[in-house]
């Protein structure tokens, strides 16, 4: 499997995110520019965190536009494996890959913080190693990463088991306490229908190497690379 | 004015320039100068830009140390070589007067000038750190400058896409009127893969990328080079807005650039804009250029040369381009969409001849524009301040001795001075780049890795400007110590140091006795240390009104140092990891309470000397500190600083929520035991096993050391006479700002 990240203008996390894949996945990770319209073949596309075209709209509003995400759209909807991370998340749902909207925090300010996630599914290509209700510290850092979506939308995520990570306390408890953003039911990382695309506000590239003392991260990259190696 | 007319000694005082400065002008042209002319030198013969009243003394700061690659003044920031064939460029600067009437815009383009400065050499950014001084925390006017300033920094630095790391705030009404912020960038590049602020080559085409150029911010550098006034609010258009999207894309098209090989030289446009970059890139190069000034792209129709001169618009360099290859830059701005225009040549005579439509608009000596060149250098006069003396006579015994004592330690760990700074830090992307090893093993310096390497980076900036201002010289030398306390302790061996010297008007001569004793602190501290000054900045003019007293404000030479951690495996935690680890305190345990959070604001004693400091034995103090940490004796250590050795405990009890069990020394104040700021301590959580070596490193250094007590649950002081959970302690030192920030004014 071919792992390819996308650089979009003001990206900053594409770096972080290709080392990461190539460190655990040991084979190297195409470089995707905004303005192709080739993604060299890759099995699998991330969009990174940042602030693509400076989000100075609505984050993602601009790069769903660009030549590259036409190519992700289509690739998407044909079955191939999507991940965004932070702005990647909030461009594959500005570009309709996934449902709801990520509106400003509700404490209008910027948040980058450790917390905790609980895995609501190990059903998904990037949990599937991880046991439902296991408990991962990995840090946010965004200033719009407030899931929102309609009633019937969250149902429809609830029914599908289609939530992948909700904020939580230490000990796993879902509450107000432990929302940093004012998610709707604590969401932090969804998949669409097809469970072949996946958004999330978290980072796991921050989280997934003994020097930065915390690896829970890399419990996903591991998850993906099992899956694609097997 | 029109432009090309000739200008009298009034217009040249208008623009701030003195009648004898103006004499000297005229005697560099051989001619009265044009108004335009004249505005070039307003900008260039500023405070900001010529250091006219600091240089003298910044030149006996100590500028050579072995790893020194440029040095301080040689290049846009100082660069020490690190090791494995790699360099590191950094350096500190201010952005107070904007940020006194802009906050936000004011604080985001400090923060996008001192990036440009590390990235115009070629070097990566990879951390950056600040430094900020407000007033009082329950004032509605600091309550609105400090969410702009934070805000604007954090907008800035995350959509540039680098970790803001480390820093440190404060408060005093000092700062009322005028707050310090002081941005630090550190960055990374392969030795002799730099790019130098220079030009040459007779026919070498000059290139302005980037942002177009608008009105923005100009006269900013004769702004920050007046004093601070109620009537500063009118000077608001001197203020730049800054464009982090563009700083992002102009980083990458910048590092691309400069690995094409096709630059000679490069500089990046702060203060005083195209007069700046053209003559100090012209006079380092001694050739001069033509500059075509109808070719700069510009935001707005109908800019006048002056204008175009001394814009501070933000996100541009100015590059000089080996001739032939301009299709090589042309071609990486195109692919990151920004602006590139060529705008002249180099030439050889060393004039610097700008065209306006065809018309020689100004025609000046590059060299006589410049620090180094024709720009003037003064010397000031100083003289003791009254204060200074009436702060000997403070008797400590006189004050008695608390009640209370956990009140005390209640108030000190809530105190915004000493409380977390979370609200403060959350707003910044600390993680960004992978490289922030400090964010889940928090210690007193950042500890930046150098990815696929041994070795890390410890990065810090430090000054209690309370310390300065009690004593210039001491306080420096203090603020130089505990950077350096702070990379020891954290695993790393102090290089060099970048600073950023802020004080109050240099024709007062009282202020001036500040400025010139923390050089002299400064000075015996490097030396000490053999941490050379690799460069920074001075920001004089910093002065708030008090009642209707118009006060400079607290002296604050920030001091930003830069360590390695030759080996990754020495990087030491401040927190407490072990119940049962033995607790030891070394260094000097001295009857002090000069100057501490605690007498000034507990007790409020507010004119009291520096605390207790010792230069020779904090030196020596380092060396058996990094001996133990590096013979694997060390759990955890944390230096002894603000709020004095009961708030370093708690500090390092927060993060594991494990507490401790100490005891008193017997014979000196217990005030002074608990709440002093004498210098040259450091606690350390030691693992019983390793008791006999670790003794012995300090033993045999002959540094004084004592076990005070062990790791526990909770928190207790002399066998039981007060207890108390350390999660109650801890919420109080987490909430406090944010609950100071609710409070109606």
């Amino acid at each position: 499997m071919k792992f390819g990240v996308i650089t979009f203008p003001g990206s900053n996390c594409d770096q972080d995110l290709i080392y990461a894949l190539e460190k655990t996945g040991g084979r190297p990770v195409a470089q995707l520019w905004h303005k192709d319209h080739d993604l060299q073949g890759c099995d699998m596309v991330f969009c990174p965190g940042g602030f693509s075209y400076g989000d100075y709209l609505r984050s993602g509003a601009i790069a769903r536009f660009s030549p590259i995400m036409q190519e992700v759209i289509a690739f998407a909807r044909k079955g191939g494996y999507v991940m965004g991370i932070c702005n990647g998340f909030q461009i594959i749902t500005e570009a309709g890959l996934l449902e709801g909207a990520l509106l400003h925090n509700n404490t209008q300010k910027f948040i980058c913080k450790n917390v905790y996630l609980r895995t609501e599914t190990s059903n998904s290509l990037i949990t599937q190693n991880i046991a439902k209700g296991e408990v991962l510290q990995v840090p946010i850092a965004h200033g719009e990463g407030n899931y929102f979506c309609s009633d019937d939308t969250l149902k429809q995520l609830q029914d599908e088991d289609r939530i992948l990570f909700r904020y939580c306390d230490k000990d796993g408890e879902i509450g107000n306490g432990a929302n940093p953003n004012g998610s709707l039911d604590n969401i932090a990382g969804i998949t669409n229908k097809g469970r072949n695309v996946f958004g999330m506000m978290p980072h796991p590239e921050r989280a997934w190497h003994k020097e930065l003392n915390n690896e829970d991260g890399k419990k996903l990259f591991e998850s993906i690379l099992n899956t694609v190696l097997a | 004015m029109e432009n090309n007319q000739l200008t009298t000694v009034e217009t040249a005082q208008k623009l701030g320039i003195q009648p004898q400065e103006f004499e000297m002008i005229k005697g560099a042209l051989g001619r009265v100068p044009n108004f335009t002319e004249l505005c070039a030198y307003s900008g260039m013969w500023s405070e900001h830009c010529s250091y006219k009243n600091s240089i003298k003394w910044l030149k006996t700061l100590p500028k050579d140390g072995p790893h020194m690659l440029a040095k301080a003044g040689e290049e846009n920031a100082g660069l020490v070589a690190i090791g494995d064939g790699l360099a590191c460029a950094f350096k500190i600067e201010s952005h107070n007067h904007p940020s006194a009437i802009e906050p936000y815009q004011g604080a985001a383009t400090g923060v996008g000038g001192i990036n440009r400065d590390i990235f115009t050499m070629g070097a990566r950014p990879i951390a950056q750190l600040n430094s900020l001084r407000f007033g009082d925390i329950r004032s509605k006017r600091t309550k609105w400058i400090m969410a702009g300033v934070v805000k604007g920094i954090g907008n800035y630095g995350n959509a540039f896409g680098i970790p803001t790391v480390a820093g440190e705030v404060f408060f005093d009404e000092a700062f009322e009127q005028n707050p310090l912020v002081n941005a630090m960038s550190v960055g990374i590049v392969r030795e002799g893969e730099t790019i130098s602020a220079t030009s040459y080559g007779e026919g070498n085409p000059v290139y302005i990328v980037g942002s177009a150029t608008g009105k923005d911010g100009v006269g900013g550098a004769a702004f920050a080079s007046g004093d601070l006034t109620e009537d500063s609010a009118k000077d608001l258009p001197a203020v730049q807005v800054g464009d982090p999207f563009q700083e992002k894309l102009l980083l990458e098209a910048t590092l691309e650039v400069i690995a094409s090989g096709a630059v000679v030289g490069m500089q990046d446009m702060g203060a005083a804009g195209i007069i700046c970059s053209t003559a100090e890139m012209s006079a380092k190069g001694e050739h001069g250029m033509i500059i075509h000034l109808d070719k700069v792209p510009t935001r707005q129709a109908g800019m006048q040369p002056y204008e175009l001169l001394l814009s501070e618009s933000q996100e541009r360099m100015l590059v000089v381009v080996k001739k032939g290859q301009e299709a090589i830059i042309e071609k990486i701005f195109e692919k990151w969409d920004l602006p590139c225009a060529d705008i002249g040549s180099v030439t050889t005579d060393g004039q610097l001849k700008f065209y306006f439509h065809g018309e020689l608009v100004a025609d000046l000596p590059a060299e006589n524009l410049v620090l180094g060149g024709g720009a003037p250098q003064y010397e000031r006069e100083y003289k003791e301040p009254a204060y200074y003396a009436e702060s000997l006579k403070f008797d400590p015994s006189k004050i008695s001795q608390p009640i209370d004592y956990k009140a005390v330690a209640e108030f000190l760990i809530s105190h915004p001075n000493i409380a977390s700074k979370r609200w403060v830090y959350q707003q910044y992307d600390s993680m960004v780049g992978t490289v922030n090893m400090s964010t889940n093993r928090p210690g007193d310096a950042a500890i930046v890795n150098l990815k696929d390497s041994n070795k890390a980076l410890a990065v810090t900036v430090d000054c209690n400007s309370r310390y300065v201002q009690a004593d210039p010289e001491k306080g420096t030398m203090i603020a130089v110590s505990e950077a350096a306390r702070n990379i020891v302790c954290s695993g790393g061996e102090p290089s060099a140091i970048t600073n950023c010297l802020n004080f109050g008007n240099p024709y007062n001569p009282e202020a001036y006795w500040q400025f010139v004793g923390a050089i002299k602190g400064m000075s015996a501290a490097c030396v000490k240390f053999q941490t050379p000054v690799t460069g920074g900045n001075v920001s004089f003019y910093n002065q708030s009104k008090i009642g209707d007293r118009t006060v400079p404000v607290f002296p604050t030479p920030t001091i930003g140092m830069l360590g390695i951690v030759q080996d990754k495996k020495f990087q030491t935690g401040l927190a407490f990891e072990q119940e049962g680890d033995l607790i030891y305190l070394a260094g000097e345990i001295t009857n002090d309470i000069n100057s501490s959070e605690y007498l000034y604001s507990f007790v409020g004693e507010k004119n009291t000397p520096a605390p207790y400091f010792d230069l020779d034995k904090e030196y020596e103090l380092h060396g058996a500190v990094k001996k133990a940490i590096q013979s694997g004796l060390v759990r955890n250590a944390h230096d002894v600083a603000d709020g004095g050795l009961i708030c370093a405990l708690l500090e390092s009890s927060f993060p594991k929520n494990l507490g401790f069990n100490i005891d008193s020394a017997e014979g000196i104040r217990k005030d002074a035991f608990l709440f002093g700021e004498g210098q040259g301590r450091v606690v350390f959580g030691v693992e019983p096993a390793n008791k006999a070596a670790f003794e012995k490193v300090f033993a045999d250094a002959g540094i004084p050391l004592r076990k005070i007590g062990t790791v526990a649950k909770g928190v207790t002081v002399d066998t039981g006479s007060w207890t108390e959970d350390v999660s109650t302690f801890e919420k109080r030192y987490n909430t406090s700002i944010e609950d100071l920030l609710l409070q109606e004014a």
